[in-house]
């Protein structure tokens, strides 16, 4: 290794992990195939879990994808200089995300090869229908804003295209979260903080995702993140995890207060087996708690602790969809208050999910497209930050 | 120059003329609900139209329905008008390279052997 | 506005006033020898009231009925589908047992039709919430909205269905109050096939009707009623 050139060495490492990608994107691809033929009995949703893994990992794409602009908002609205200058980055993650994101969403339907009846027939009441206007919107608001910053022609039009992409995302997110907030029929939705909460989430998934990238960008190019830049950043993501902390607090304790949610706030939080155990170790410790110190303990704080900190941030965030997703539909409805009620349908229990390997691999598939879309565009394109030698606000 | 046009002309048509023309099981057969050839050309907008119609307004079009088109040309034989190669629907739509959504859902049985089938 | 332009306008309406007397009788005859009308009528609503003191604990003849006339395989698996269930339901305070059916309700405000993306979902103009398979493209965002749990999808390909009834993988489907059988002016198959008649099937609007006279002599609930959906099945003994 050390006779090749750095050069001829990294040319080789990006076929590599770009045939990486490709291999996963190509088994994710394999389970879509699978499953168009078997139908969905071979993923282990069926008639009580109606949306499984692959939701989870698309949402997480979805939301992370509006969250990493905030990077780029803070650069254009609020014109912060060390913002600005990650904001195409930010901007070119967006894309990737939801690109992933989507194809993970539209394969896991039930009739995908109907995908263009989705756009031709539209229904104003269904939020998922606003949904898809939500989110070529957001495709095509970034892909401008992209434009106003790379070509210099556009430079005058960037504040302008940086405004709308802020006030889109917010109503992306908002879009993401009244998904299940309009489910009055299931006790874990139906709750009107869940837009802003998955708009705080977001902020942390995505500024989570935006500096994993930066660290390897940064790495690839043998450069090192100014400190000043990596502490201000990191000071960000604590802030973003605590706001998120406060919004998953907030919504676990109005329900805990209304009796009719409390079984369902017990089952979640205390008895509900791999529920509990995945929000309170996956999600607040391992997600929240963990991260918090190594960002702000005394001697922690350094470049390897911030990656850390931010790929247990997402690895949290996986978690905590899982349990919202998954185990919002596992707690059976309460058809008759006060009665024990018992069918062959599921009534009165515990549904139980397996998620099986082709949901996983077609969950990946979706992560393998935002990052062979991240990686490619990084080669071919300048997206590394250009930090101004020095620091104006 | 032009010699050479018309033998490109005549290899073009050549699988053309070379690839029979479907054999079909047309079932009963008999008097058609419209013309033979007209119906060739139109029976996938009376299909698509009368099923709107059907189940949204509830105005079922017994004549211009599946379930009549199957009455008549599922085969005689095995009942339906796609189980085979040669079957009704089956042998002009592989000859056409078009697929078929339709039965994915609907039953290519004739009703009357269905029911008679299962009246257990 | 000079001369041509006014000489025109009054061209431009004549004709078009005579195009319409012409065409206007033609366009009513071709519907009347088509038989076309509008459709199902908003005059009618279609119901059940299901008398759970007549329903057995035990007896499932509803949901066999049902699985036979829209050709489902009876299995209960977790991925199968059941357009009705029978519910064994205990009164946790004092201990009394009942036993019903449930199935799609058939609301008046169908959340499944609110959530719906394509409008696959709908609700006929006489009050049956149905699914359009021709459109629905599997995203099961109505199963998740059903209160009911009413809903179920198709997991695996299937054959030999019922010519009246057509289903197939990868779409949702519930209970379509027997829909075909209505348009034939019979009654759904489970009410056809209750033993003890607790299932009565009719018009919620026509006053003169078996159900309506009924509900308006009994006591009968709406399951989840605090979510406001005006259901169309309703119970009585609840």
């Amino acid at each position: 290794m050390s006779s090749h050139p750095p050069m001829y060495f990294k040319n080789h490492l990006y076929w590599v992990l770009l045939a990486a990608g490709g291999l996963v994107a190509a088994a994710g691809m394999y389970a879509v195939h699978m499953m168009e033929h078997h139908g969905h009995i071979i993923s282990g949703m069926n008639n009580q879990i109606v949306w499984g893994i692959p939701h989870v990992f698309a949402i997480f794409l979805i939301v992370a994808a509006s969250g990493v602009l905030n990077v780029a908002s803070i650069g254009s609205v609020f014109g912060k200089a060390v913002y600005k200058a990650r904001a195409p980055l930010a901007s070119l993650l967006s894309i990737a995300m939801l690109a992933g994101g989507l194809t993970v969403l539209m394969l896991d339907l039930g009739r995908p090869d109907r995908i263009i009846v989705a756009a031709t027939n539209y229904n104003i009441t269904s939020v998922f229908a606003w949904n898809v206007v939500l989110y070529s919107g957001m495709f095509s608001l970034v892909i401008v804003y992209l434009w106003t910053m790379m070509e210099r022609r556009m430079n005058p039009y960037n504040k302008a295209a940086g405004l709308a992409v802020f006030v889109w995302r917010f109503v992306l997110t908002t879009g993401t979260g009244l998904i299940f907030a309009f489910l009055t029929a299931r006790q874990a939705y139906g709750s009107a903080i869940l837009p802003p909460m998955f708009i705080v989430l977001s902020f942390a998934w995505g500024l989570a995702v935006f500096h994993m990238v930066q660290t390897v960008i940064y790495a690839w190019n043998e450069k090192s993140l100014n400190p000043d830049i990596l502490r201000r950043k990191k000071n960000l993501l604590g802030v973003f995890l605590l706001g998120s902390l406060y919004m998953v607090a907030t919504y676990h304790l109005t329900n805990l207060y209304f009796a009719h949610q409390s079984a369902f706030e017990h089952f979640i939080l205390r008895d509900g087996g791999i529920y509990p155990n995945l929000f309170w170790w996956g999600y607040v410790v391992l997600g929240n708690l963990l991260p918090l110190a190594l960002i702000y303990l005394p001697g922690l704080g350094k470049e390897r602790c911030v990656m850390a900190a931010s790929l247990l941030v997402i690895l949290g965030g996986f978690a905590l969809l899982y349990v919202f997703i998954i185990g919002g539909q596992a707690f059976p409805l309460n058809l008759f208050p006060g009665f024990d009620v018992s069918s062959s349908f599921g009534d009165g229990q515990i549904a139980d999910y397996q998620p099986s390997l082709y949901e996983l691999l077609l969950g990946f598939g979706g992560l393998a497209i935002a990052f062979i879309i991240t990686t490619v565009s990084v080669r071919v394109l300048n997206f590394m930050p250009q930090d101004k030698p020095y620091i104006a606000d | 120059m032009k010699k050479l046009f018309f033998s490109l002309l005549l290899c073009l048509c050549l699988p053309a003329w070379a690839a029979e023309a479907p054999k079909l099981d047309i079932g009963k057969g008999g008097q058609c609900v419209e013309d033979a050839q007209w119906m060739r050309k139109n029976h996938m907008h009376l299909l698509k139209h009368g099923r709107d119609d059907a189940v949204r307004k509830g105005l079922r079009d017994d004549k211009h329905s599946l379930k009549n088109c199957i009455e008549c040309h599922a085969s005689t034989k095995d009942d339906s008008a796609i189980a085979r190669d040669d079957s009704f629907c089956v042998s002009c739509h592989r000859y056409e390279a078009v697929k078929i959504d339709c039965f994915e859902c609907h039953s290519g049985k004739r009703k009357s052997a269905w029911l008679q089938r299962n009246a257990k | 506005m000079n001369e041509i332009d006014i000489q025109r306008r009054g061209f431009l309406k004549t004709t078009l006033g005579a195009a319409a007397v012409a065409v206007a009788p033609g366009m009513l005859l071709f519907q009347v020898a088509h038989g076309k009308s509008e459709g199902v009528s908003s005059k009618v609503r279609w119901g059940m009231l299901i008398d759970t003191t007549q329903c057995k604990e035990g007896c499932n003849d509803c949901v066999t009925a049902c699985n036979r006339e829209n050709g489902l395989s009876g299995e209960t698996k977790a991925t199968d589908s059941q357009w009705i269930r029978k519910i064994e339901i205990k009164d946790v305070s004092n201990g009394r047992e009942l036993s019903l059916p449930m199935m799609c309700q058939h609301c008046e405000h169908p959340p499944c039709v609110d959530v719906c993306p394509t409008a696959a979902s709908f609700k006929r103009a006489d009050g049956i919430v149905l699914v359009d398979k021709h459109r629905c493209i599997g995203c099961r965002y109505c199963m998740m909205a059903c209160p009911y749990k009413a809903r179920s999808f198709v997991h695996e390909p299937l054959t030999d269905q019922n010519p009246d009834v057509p289903r197939g993988k990868g779409t949702v489907e519930s209970c379509t109050l027997c829909v075909h059988r209505i348009d034939q002016g019979l009654k759904p198959a489970c009410s056809e096939a209750c033993p003890n008649k607790a299932i009565v099937f009719g018009d919620l609007n026509d006053a003169n009707s078996e159900i309506a006279q009924k509900l308006r002599s009994v006591a009968s609930t709406q399951v989840r009623a605090e979510l406001g959906l005006n259901t169309g099945i309703r119970y009585q003994g609840l």
